[in-house]
């Protein structure tokens, strides 16, 4: 085998194995990317029922149920929209009424979102960075108290019905 | 005290980092070989130095001098004692101070193993060396004092993160940091060829045992940050595709890249600018991580206060590191002697090809990691990039690279045979089939991946002890049959032999558990005392709920019976919700019962107000072995690393002395 006809195999294969990672991450990119809104956003944009997308806003006050078998039912806010959020499961241990909040699922027919997952923080102080920006853009909040003091930040506890329960099975 | 002497020790260490990194410049300047030995003293003096500096934070913990700012922010006086001293790193500044106190002491290492780097080498290491530990010294003096004091101290502290309250924080991050942080001495060694404009089979093997020794450590942070996470979380997942944990993914996989292409560098005299790039890029992906973890550009456990002055430094040092190294290469590649290309079928063919799936593999990632942080700066549109595009990218790339894991050691080096190379992997190709098929017949109607999941793992076993076997068996000649020589010679074969068998295996032992994750259940219900919630083949009885009380905690503890479906009782678990009053937040502390290796999970939810409380129950097969698998590719690792060939130059101090310009390159 010549020298030439060596290095034409080998480059070759680093394009073959290049082309076939572009090719997954662009197949991968168009199908799998999930878009961040605000209840407000929801509202505008007539998003059409079944895309998934992720939902932050803070949950109303007074508007947590509880149904039978762990369905839980709130309202999630940015103050100018309300949309209704439907979800089953364990949720995370600092969900609180008032605090902020992410919630991950599609919107059905009728305006009211599923989700199948809910993201809150572990820290007192914590508004999903999200969440934050997005009420910032509206100027319903202020920047400041978040300075100074234990800031340890925590990964966002999950509760998730993933498994076998959700459409996100394969983790 | 104590604490104006460690703020001092580590300013030392910046000074002394100065000069570590200026003495090899100038004794090549100079031509004064005496000069590069102070870069050796220079690299255990800044060791020493950041080691004191180290003790005098975890003194300020230990004692809870609430003087100390750092103190005050994460510790409190109830605080059990080992989280005391796990919390040193369990902030932002501490665990930079952690970071340093590794690489320093990495530098100490290289600076300590004589015998096994050449003199002018390992001057020129060190000194790239010095710069790293100059520049983030600089950071945490500039930017992240640990030391800083409060006037007037108060009476206590605001305590640790309860999440971080765990003995996880005590194990993962030092086994993390080694592996990243270790990365630096590759880096280092690869920038020091670069100036020196030479490489060679020397340089590899001077370099392979430090590369080994982080992959195996990083290896092992990986897996116990994976376990961490998946007992700490409460929701049974063990890999998220966080940013964060790709940030320690993406050196791990071109880490193991290196560690391939630089075998071939040693054996094979080839690949040798491939191999520097790598190791640049290695190290770079370390940096990244770091600045995504530690720049709070990602909001997650990891990023403690965020300070945008952090971010923009952090941002700096790696535009210093990673450009300055790029472009040093960009330079002085083209001078460094290439190697000759080398047929397609063969050994060294096949690494190349491991190599290539590998940066392919680690380039999806980054991709999918960054992007999101790119178009919210570039368009302000905010996405999650989650599991789904990682699954799609990543396992495709990743399938065919195990595919070859067997196959490439059954190849030769210089010129293999496929038809051989088939010929020895028909065992394990037929007994992963038959395993495959046999799974698929036994679980029909389940996840088709599972199988294929749980034969690829077969496949990578079987593949590593035939490769023992046949080199025991011997070739040509000496080829034997005799059970008792081939027993003999598999003893005798090198450590390096088995470690890479080792190695390879516990990649099948992880591939077999993630795969048996395909058949993971969980059930949710809510549970009065006496009620029994089911998943997979188990059943769940809560017992009781009961308060109890914990040293700084106060927890609503469930009491769990665990049955078979036949009814013959398994175990009991525990599952319970503390609440932690010095920061007044509450954290479920998951139930667990190991079964062979298959665990069941259980979370508590909501305590209702009628008695019930919400219970999440999860049956995990054979989940222990993905951990368990990472454990045995580190003790490959660890094993290669005794080999004789590979072994770092003790330091011999007697002989070194008396014969300091010889240093004789380890054999």
């Amino acid at each position: 085998m010549t020298r030439k006809s060596r290095r034409l195999i080998l480059i070759a294969a680093c394009g073959s194995v290049l082309a076939l990672a572009v090719g997954l991450i662009l197949f991968a990119m168009s199908g799998s990317i999930v878009f961040f809104r605000s209840p407000t956003a929801i509202a505008q944009q007539g998003i059409a029922p079944g895309t998934r997308l992720r939902l932050g806003g803070l949950v109303k006050d007074g508007s947590l149920r509880r149904g039978p078998d762990q369905t839980v039912d709130f309202m999630v806010t940015d103050t100018n929209a309300t949309v209704e959020v439907q979800y089953k499961g364990l949720l995370p241990d600092l969900f609180r009424e008032g605090q902020g909040v992410v919630a991950e699922g599609m919107l059905e027919p009728g305006g009211r979102f599923r989700a199948d997952t809910v993201l809150a923080k572990h820290d007192e102080s914590y508004m999903p960075r999200e969440v934050a920006d997005a009420l910032k853009a509206q100027g319903r909040w202020q920047e400041g108290g978040d300075k100074g003091g234990p800031k340890a930040g925590p990964k966002p506890v999950t509760a998730s019905n993933g498994g076998t329960l959700g459409p996100r099975s394969e983790r | 005290m104590i604490v104006e002497t460690g703020h001092f020790a580590l300013a030392l260490a910046l000074a002394i980092s100065l000069v570590q990194m200026v003495m090899p410049v100038w004794a090549a300047r100079s031509g004064d070989p005496a000069l590069r030995q102070v870069a050796s003293q220079a690299a255990l003096g800044a060791f020493a130095c950041v080691l004191f500096a180290f003790a005098a934070l975890t003194w300020a913990h230990v004692t809870s001098d609430f003087s100390v700012q750092n103190v005050v922010e994460n510790s409190h006086t109830q605080k059990p004692l080992i989280y005391k001293f796990s919390g040193v790193w369990g902030n932002h500044e501490g665990s930079m101070l952690l970071w340093v106190l590794i690489l320093t002491l990495f530098g100490a290492c290289v600076a300590a193993a004589k015998n096994s780097v050449p003199p002018r080498l390992r001057a020129n290491t060190l000194g790239v060396q010095g710069l790293i530990t100059f520049v983030f010294v600089l950071f945490i003096i500039t930017t992240s004092n640990p030391f800083s004091r409060v006037v007037p101290a108060p009476l206590e502290g605001n305590d640790l993160n309860p999440l971080l309250q765990d003995v996880g924080l005590a194990i993962h991050p030092p086994l993390l940091y080694i592996g990243y942080v270790g990365f630096s001495i590759s880096f280092a060694f690869a920038v020091a060829a670069l100036i020196d404009g030479r490489i060679d089979a020397v340089w590899a093997r001077a370099v392979r045992p430090w590369t080994l020794a982080a992959w195996s450590f990083l290896t092992l942070g990986i897996a116990m940050g994976s376990y961490w996470a998946y007992y700490e979380l409460g929701w049974g997942g063990w890999w998220f595709w966080d940013p964060v944990e790709n940030a320690s993914l993406m050196p791990w996989i071109a880490g193991t890249a290196l560690l391939h292409s630089t075998v071939v560098m040693e054996k094979r005299d080839a690949l040798k600018v491939w191999t520097v790039l790598l190791a640049i890029l290695t190290f770079s992906l370390s940096l990244i991580g770091t600045f995504l973890v530690r720049s709070g550009v990602i909001t997650s456990v990891h990023s403690f206060a965020t300070d945008p002055t952090r971010g923009v430094f952090i941002l700096a040092i790696l535009i210093l590191f990673i450009g300055g190294s790029l472009t040093l290469f960009a330079w002085r590649a083209p001078l460094l002697r290439q190697g000759g290309l080398f047929a397609p079928i063969s050994r060294e063919g096949s690494l190349v090809l491991n190599n290539l799936f590998l940066v392919a593999a680690c380039a999806t990632v980054l991709v999918g990691t960054l992007y999101p942080l790119l178009l919210e700066m570039l368009t302000g549109e905010k996405i999650t990039v989650g599991p789904p595009f990682f699954n799609a990218t990543f396992i495709p790339l990743a399938i065919p690279l195990l595919l070859i894991v067997p196959f490439g050691q059954a190849l030769a080096w210089k010129r293999g045979d496929v038809l051989a190379a088939s010929q020895r992997l028909f065992a394990a190709l037929a007994v992963a089939l038959v395993v495959g098929f046999a799974v698929l017949a036994l679980t029909w109607g389940g996840p088709v991946m599972a199988p294929v999941g749980i034969g690829l793992g077969a496949y990578l076993l079987i593949g590593s002890a035939l490769e023992i076997v046949s080199r025991a068996r011997g070739y040509g000649a000496s080829r034997t049959r005799n059970l008792d020589q081939i027993g003999r010679r598999a003893i005798g074969l090198p450590r390096s032999a088995w470690g890479t068998a080792l190695a390879h295996a516990g990649v099948g032992v992880v591939v077999i558990g993630i795969a048996a994750q395909g058949w993971a259940t969980e059930g949710l219900a809510t549970l009065k005392p006496g009620q029994t919630l089911s998943t997979g083949p188990y059943t769940a009885t809560l017992d009781r709920v009961a308060p109890r009380a914990g040293p700084n905690y106060e927890e609503a503890a469930a009491f769990l019976t665990i049955r078979t479906r036949a009814g013959d009782e398994a175990g009991r678990v525990e599952t319970g919700k503390r609440f932690y009053p010095s920061r007044k937040m509450s954290v479920t502390e998951s139930g667990l019962l190991t079964i062979g290796a298959s665990q069941v999970y259980a979370s508590l939810g909501e305590i209702g107000q009628d008695g019930g409380v919400g219970v999440r129950l999860y049956y995990k097969p054979l989940v222990l072995m993905i951990w368990l698998g990472a454990v045995v590719m580190a003790l490959g690792g660890g094993l290669s690393l005794t080999d004789r060939r590979m072994r770092v130059g003790v330091p011999a101090k007697a002989r070194a002395r008396a014969m300091p310009n010889r240093a004789v390159p380890a054999e």
